[in-house]
């Protein structure tokens, strides 16, 4: 290491006696003329390399320690609901509905009711706000990427949709609520209602995501398109979206995990009941989150002195959890059905 | 067959600077003419003025005529879609659509436009835009493979074989070698040089040597200071603006003594 701080000194003296000869002066000049790098500057010293090897093994373990922290409610959460949620998630519990059901007896079939409307309900309701929120949310960002960019208009658009990510749950019911009462006529509940005041809740996490995902999407690709003679229309949907089109499905699955655990809206506008309403658009309908809220409400179930054995007091906990659970396990379906989707349309590339 | 470009007093805006002012040039059919001149002078812009890619950047326009075969592009009865179709264009970086594999790239401007194309056409389309662009025999048993996945110079000619697929008669090059390699360069050149039968060439080069190798005419554009406009300085044939030319900037810009 010592020895590189001289070689160009070296190097500048045996050049010195051939400095006279014509023909290799120039080069020889040039390499003494050359600054001289003191190598010995760029030697770290022990003190230092073991000071950056504390901090590394520190801030390793900070991370490491964040990272758990950020866990430990997740899998204390996910181990919760899965030991209590199993113990009543049944096919019986899957294929019923909450009508015959009192207190904590048994039903005819043997078992304790079930959530069959509540999942109807639930996949109902969400395909409801989805047919809405997506197409409204791809079009907004369509039009603040590929239209309105830095005009007054969009800044304003993009304002607006920041407050309305913001907007409590309570408070998109309540709109919904109103605007059905006004439209339809005062007190009006149904599923469709749901779906409109969870689709407040959706479209600015679509516009967010899918104004995210247009905006990577390289001007390359929109120039060579154009210079193809394609209009912008086309350039948008098969050029622009179709490059996008794996980030936005993951928007989308985003956005629904966000409110298909809405309870609050719901409640409010499309109420509750036992039986099964497969009619989105007529009558209440019971989905997931507001099962569990009421069954929870219920606190425990009455068994008189002269009930059979089969009479369970906890029924109704027990239920909210199994529920629970199967709220969760859908979700990580649509996760992964997202996730499949997305690899299907995935930017293709080789390296 | 390449088509004339006749420019005549053209002055590009972007909004209200003036980027370019006063071009008047004659570029010949099936011949090769190279924009050359220092950064920001304006050679890009005039290219893409030249199929009104231009005007996709909001607030740009310009006004003079350029005419195509004697046909102003600017008149208000041309539709600029139109014009890109017979107006080819290549960039820089190479831009193959990256969800698309190398057959259905070359196929992209026919498809895109939304034409019904049987199979046989398409099979056809496919090996002659491929041959034409002298990358059929490196990629003909990978058509369905990703086009983002050939190398860089082969990018290049892939979007050529796009270009032409949709039947220019002008082809516009911006650098298209300036993130090329020597080796996938020189297969560039090559195949300009054959592409000048078939179609007009214009290309906007940084690397004079190239200029002098493969275009028949050089316009040498300039700028006074920055955040002056620039113009067209001095256009004559590749050998006598590489050789004897008749103008001082010029004469600088090509011996290297320019600044």
């Amino acid at each position: 290491m010592a020895g590189h701080g001289t070689i160009p000194a070296k190097e500048g003296s045996m050049t010195h006696p051939t400095s006279h000869d014509s023909s290799g002066s120039a080069p020889a000049s040039l390499m003494a003329d050359a600054p001289v790098i003191d190598f010995d500057k760029f030697k770290p010293t022990r003190s230092h390399l073991a000071a950056r090897q504390r901090k590394d093994t520190f801030m390793r373990w900070l991370i490491l320690l964040a990272f758990v922290v950020a866990c430990i409610p997740l899998i204390s959460l996910l181990w919760t609901t899965i030991v209590n949620g199993v113990r009543r998630l049944n096919w019986d519990f899957l294929s019923h509905n909450m009508t015959y059901v009192v207190g904590g007896e048994a039903t005819g079939t043997g078992g304790y009711g079930g959530i069959l409307h509540a999942i109807i309900g639930t996949l109902e309701i969400t395909l409801g706000s989805m047919v809405i929120s997506i197409p409204v949310g791809i079009m907004c960002s369509v039009y603040l990427v590929e239209y309105a960019n830095r005009s007054r208009l969009s800044r304003t658009v993009r304002l607006l949709v920041d407050v309305m990510s913001g907007i409590p749950s309570i408070v998109a019911g309540l709109f919904a609520f109103s605007m059905f009462s006004i439209l339809v006529g005062p007190g009006t509940i149904n599923g469709f209602e749901g779906s409109v005041a969870l689709s407040l809740l959706m479209i600015p996490t679509v516009v967010k995501t899918t104004e995210e995902m247009l905006k990577i999407v390289p001007n390359d690709l929109r120039e060579a398109s154009y210079a193809l003679g394609v209009t912008k229309q086309r350039t948008i949907s098969k050029i622009v979206l179709r490059t996008a089109l794996p980030g936005i499905v993951s928007g989308a699955i985003l956005a629904i995990a966000r409110v298909i655990g809405e309870t609050a809206p719901l409640l409010m506008t499309a109420g509750y009941i036992v039986s099964t309403n497969m009619n989105l658009f007529s009558g209440e309908m019971t989905t997931l989150p507001v099962y569990v809220y009421q069954e929870y409400s219920k606190l425990r179930a009455n068994c008189p002195a002269d009930a059979s054995a089969s009479c369970v007091t906890t029924i109704p906990m027990e239920r909210a959890w199994a529920a629970a659970l199967v709220l969760i396990l859908i979700v990580l379906i649509l996760n992964l059905i997202g996730r499949i989707v997305a690899r299907i349309f995935a930017v293709k590339t080789e390296r | 067959m390449g088509q004339r470009i006749d420019v005549n007093n053209l002055n590009i805006y972007y909004g209200s600077f003036l980027a370019v002012e006063d071009v008047n040039i004659n570029i010949d059919a099936n011949k090769v003419t190279a924009f050359i001149g220092p950064s920001g002078c304006g050679k890009s812009t005039v290219l893409r003025t030249l199929d009104r890619m231009h005007e996709i950047v909001p607030g740009a326009h310009c006004t003079g005529e350029v005419l195509l075969e004697g046909v102003n592009l600017y008149a208000p009865d041309v539709d600029p879609v139109a014009v890109r179709r017979d107006v080819g264009m290549v960039f820089q970086r190479p831009n193959p659509f990256p969800t698309m594999s190398i057959r259905e790239n070359v196929l992209a401007g026919v498809r895109l436009n939304n034409k019904k194309i049987s199979k046989s056409d398409a099979d056809d389309l496919v090996e002659w835009a491929l041959r034409g662009a002298n990358l059929w025999n490196e990629v003909k048993d990978r058509l369905d493979n990703p086009g983002v996945g050939l190398s860089g110079g082969q990018q290049q000619r892939l979007c050529i074989a796009r270009a032409v697929a949709v039947h220019p008669s002008v082809l516009l090059m911006d650098e298209p070698c300036s993130a090329l390699d020597p080796i996938s360069t020189l297969a560039v050149e090559d195949l300009i040089n054959e592409l000048k039968k078939d179609y007009t060439i214009v290309i906007v080069t940084h690397n004079m040597q190239q200029a002098a190798r493969i275009a028949d005419y050089t316009a040498f554009f300039n700028l006074k200071a920055v955040g002056q406009p620039g113009h067209l300085e001095y256009f004559a044939d590749t050998t006598t603006m590489f050789n004897n030319p008749q103008n001082e900037e010029a004469e600088r810009y090509v011996s290297g003594r320019f600044g």
